[in-house]
């Protein structure tokens, strides 16, 4: 992939062998300002990054928290202090606040190779979902609706007025009007999800079509944003 | 299954193998080998009474005996005019702290399979010589290899301790009638082996290769090549071991360095225990 | 029982091998991902009439956890053979050969595969060898290879390996059944093409020192075509090759 020395940041689809570069998974090379990544294009696994906000589900409910399954190698951890904003009573029931099955979404606060990750609640943009439906796609394919390029996201958005969180570990969080746009968009992401397109400007326009097709032209929302 | 395992639990110090490293960067080994050289060997012929024939050898602190046992068999309906040879080898848990009782484990196993290879292509074992009564009776070799003290390259010393254990096996004197047999307590002076082989296992640590590693030397290392030879240096086996990779050119240079001790062994095996 | 056969001529007064091909041809190839739906990462791989088909499970938390090994991650490696890929049905309890083959293939993903990225985690690969014509454990570790891939596992690189045999003293390339029976070697090799390290290396039967590196030229050749087809399909999910 690369000779030289570079300084790039650790990523586990990278490895460096003396001064060579070589990708570990089948992915697209992101060049930019003399530096590179890869972003990987198969894998239903997260690898889970200090600091990014993910959506998981309650495995299983231990005595001061949950084990939270973030569809990464290892489950996840949250501790109860963290969710309550005070330390756990002895004895109390955890599941008032969480139960298995929950979807929760948290910051990924700690991980390293001694420990799984531990989740924190911290901030608006976390917490206990409430509403809404739950779909799921790859980590990769979410990373890179997320990423640079947003077009992709956007025509999902605009087309169908539809709230939509895609979050990195690959869950989507989406609160739709009705339920018709509710269908067109999970069978967008379907589309997104089987496609093996990797330049998004085509899958941006198969999206358009397909959710046209779906909701009729006319019933098609403006870019009014929820 | 294979799992991956740290069943020898030896953790070799940091220390260790930096001085391992920097011996061999002067070109020798903590126990002041060259990299080409095996350690002491001792071959000690009928050393299990009962058995057939047997050889109690030891390769530096590794300690093997193997025993040969004859049955009369049927032979097998795809080769009426051979008799039968079958190698087993096993880890005792004597032989290492960490060693469970039990069934072959895949290690066991591997060695065994490489060790029956060795004597079967190279036809070091001539399983002509086993037949009694063609297509009727033949002879079955059962060798059994038991690993007593594990301490680094128990490969090149099984093959050693089979195959001193099969020139050790006499057959026995047979009467044959008609299609009776009839087995008679004195023995032939016929031996099952047609001539010797032996296995030169090569660890690679880092860039470097050393003969005969030893049990610090092979927890550290990233591959092993075993290359079994017959007296006239064919080559009669090749397998490699442990989970690292090695570049392709280095296997013709490791394969100069096995032959050469190799040639060294099969004169020791010669002129010191008369194993020919 | 198989009654006693008589051995075959496997090169003819062309110079053509039992199925046609010449000395340093391939036999047809083929190989699919993401055949299941379950596994993070599964495979078809076929050479000639050998057909195996890989899955993988993982990376994931190991259980039971004082398996786990704290540094890297523990793989968990099954070849096996149904009891229908052979001409004779094959006994479904793992045989020695199994056990040995399971071993050999491990060895052969541990350096390949990032171990150190995952520790206490494990991986599980499982082959199953759906039919048996020669070369079943290089098709095998090749399908892993590609199930790997299409789990988005990191890897140093793909693996490519080929078995060279003799065949009426000829050094022949991909062994065929019949050469396999009747040849006077078999030499499975397996590499990390692109940075030129051998993987999986074995040898039965016999050859001279110089019919050693003759072989594993040819091996070399064979296992860069190979490799540029697994790099292809998986590019396009699938490639056949006839």
């Amino acid at each position: 992939m690369a000779e030289g020395d570079f300084e790039i940041p650790w990523s586990p689809y990278i490895y460096r062998e003396s001064n060579r570069y070589y990708a570990s998974v089948v992915g697209v090379v992101d060049v930019k300002n003399g530096t590179f990544t890869v972003i990987p294009l198969k894998g239903s696994k997260y690898w889970p990054r200090v600091g990014d906000t993910v959506l998981g589900m309650v495995e299983e409910i231990e005595l001061y928290g949950w084990t939270v399954d973030i569809r990464a190698p290892y489950p996840a951890y949250l501790p109860a202090s963290s969710l309550l904003n005070r330390p756990v009573t002895a004895g109390e029931d955890l599941r008032r606040y969480l139960d298995v099955g929950d979807y929760i979404v948290a910051k990924v606060e700690v991980f390293d190779r001694t420990t799984n990750p531990i989740l924190a609640v911290r901030g608006s943009d976390t917490g206990k979902v409430t509403d809404g439906t739950v779909v799921s796609i790859s980590p990769s394919k979410a990373s890179r609706l997320i990423g640079r390029n947003r077009s992709l996201l956007n025509t999902l958005v605009s087309m169908t007025g539809c709230h939509l969180m895609v979050y990195p570990n690959g869950m989507i969080h989406m609160r739709c009007p009705s339920s018709a746009q509710e269908e067109a968009i999970k069978g967008a992401i379907s589309l997104i999800e089987i496609e093996q397109e990797s330049h998004i400007s085509d899958l941006t326009e198969k999206v358009r079509r397909f959710i046209a097709s779906k909701l009729g032209e006319a019933n098609v929302s403006s870019s009014a944003e929820a | 299954m294979s799992v991956t395992s740290d069943r020898l639990q030896t953790i070799v110090s940091n220390v260790k193998k930096a001085s391992i490293l920097k011996a061999l960067e002067r070109g020798v080994r903590l126990d002041n080998r060259k990299p080409d050289e095996y350690r002491p060997l001792s071959i000690t012929l009928g050393y299990a009474k009962k058995a057939d024939g047997s050889a109690l050898v030891k390769l530096g602190d590794t300690m093997v005996l193997a025993g040969t046992k004859l049955e009369m068999d049927e032979p097998f309906p795809d080769t009426p005019n051979q008799g039968n040879l079958m190698v087993n080898v096993e880890l005792l848990p004597l032989a290492y702290e960490t060693f469970e009782p039990g069934p072959p484990d895949e290690n066991a196993i591997e060695l065994a399979r490489v060790v029956d290879r060795s004597l079967r292509d190279s036809k070091a074992v001539d399983l002509s010589k086993l037949v009694i009564i063609p297509g009727k009776k033949v002879w079955s070799l059962w060798v059994d290899v038991y690993v007593l003290d594990f301490a680094g390259n128990v490969m090149d010393a099984s093959t050693i301790a089979a195959v001193a254990a099969i020139y050790n096996t006499k057959l026995p004197k047979v009467e044959v009638n008609g299609e009776e047999v009839k087995v008679l307590t004195e023995r032939t002076d016929v031996t099952p082996l047609a001539y010797p082989v032996v296995t030169l296992t090569a660890a690679k640590i880092g860039n470097f290769v050393v003969i005969d590693p030893n049990l610090e030397e092979e927890s550290i290392a990233d591959a092993k090549l075993s290359i079994s030879y017959t007296p006239d240096m064919r080559i009669v086996g090749i397998q490699k071991s442990l989970g690292g990779a090695m570049k392709l050119e280095e296997i013709p240079q490791i394969e100069e360095v096995t032959r050469k001790a190799a040639s060294r062994l099969f004169s020791e095996l010669k002129n010191t225990f008369g194993i020919a | 029982m198989l009654a006693a056969q008589q051995r075959p001529r496997l090169i003819d007064e062309r110079g053509l091998r039992t199925d046609g091909r010449r000395p340093d041809e391939l036999r047809p190839i083929r190989i699919e991902l993401g055949v299941l739906k379950n596994a993070d990462g599964s495979a078809i791989f076929e050479m000639g009439n050998t057909k195996v088909i890989a899955a993988v499970y993982g990376p994931k938390e190991m259980h039971p956890r004082h398996m786990a090994l704290p540094d890297r991650t523990v793989l968990r490696v099954r070849y096996h053979m149904t009891p229908f890929s052979t001409d004779e049905r094959k006994n479904p309890a793992p045989s020695r050969r199994e056990i040995e083959l399971s071993k050999v293939i491990r060895e052969a993903l541990e350096s390949a595969i990032l171990t150190e990225l995952f520790p206490r985690a494990t991986i599980d690969v499982f082959m199953e060898v759906l039919q048996a014509d020669a070369g079943t454990r290089l098709v095998s570790l090749m399908a892993a290879s590609m199930a790997l891939a299409d789990a988005g596992i990191p890897m140093r690189d793909l693996i490519a390996g080929v078995a060279v045999g003799k065949a009426d003293g000829v050094l022949v390339l991909d062994l065929n059944e019949a050469e396999d029976m009747w040849g006077g070697a078999d030499m499975p090799i397996a590499m990390m093409p692109s940075l030129n390290k051998v993987v999986l290396f074995q040898l039965n039967g016999t050859m001279t020192p110089e019919e050693l590196r003759q072989a594993l030229e040819l091996a070399k050749k064979g296992i860069a075509e190979i490799y540029q087809l697994e790099k292809k399909a998986i590019k396009e999910k699938f490639v056949e090759v006839s």
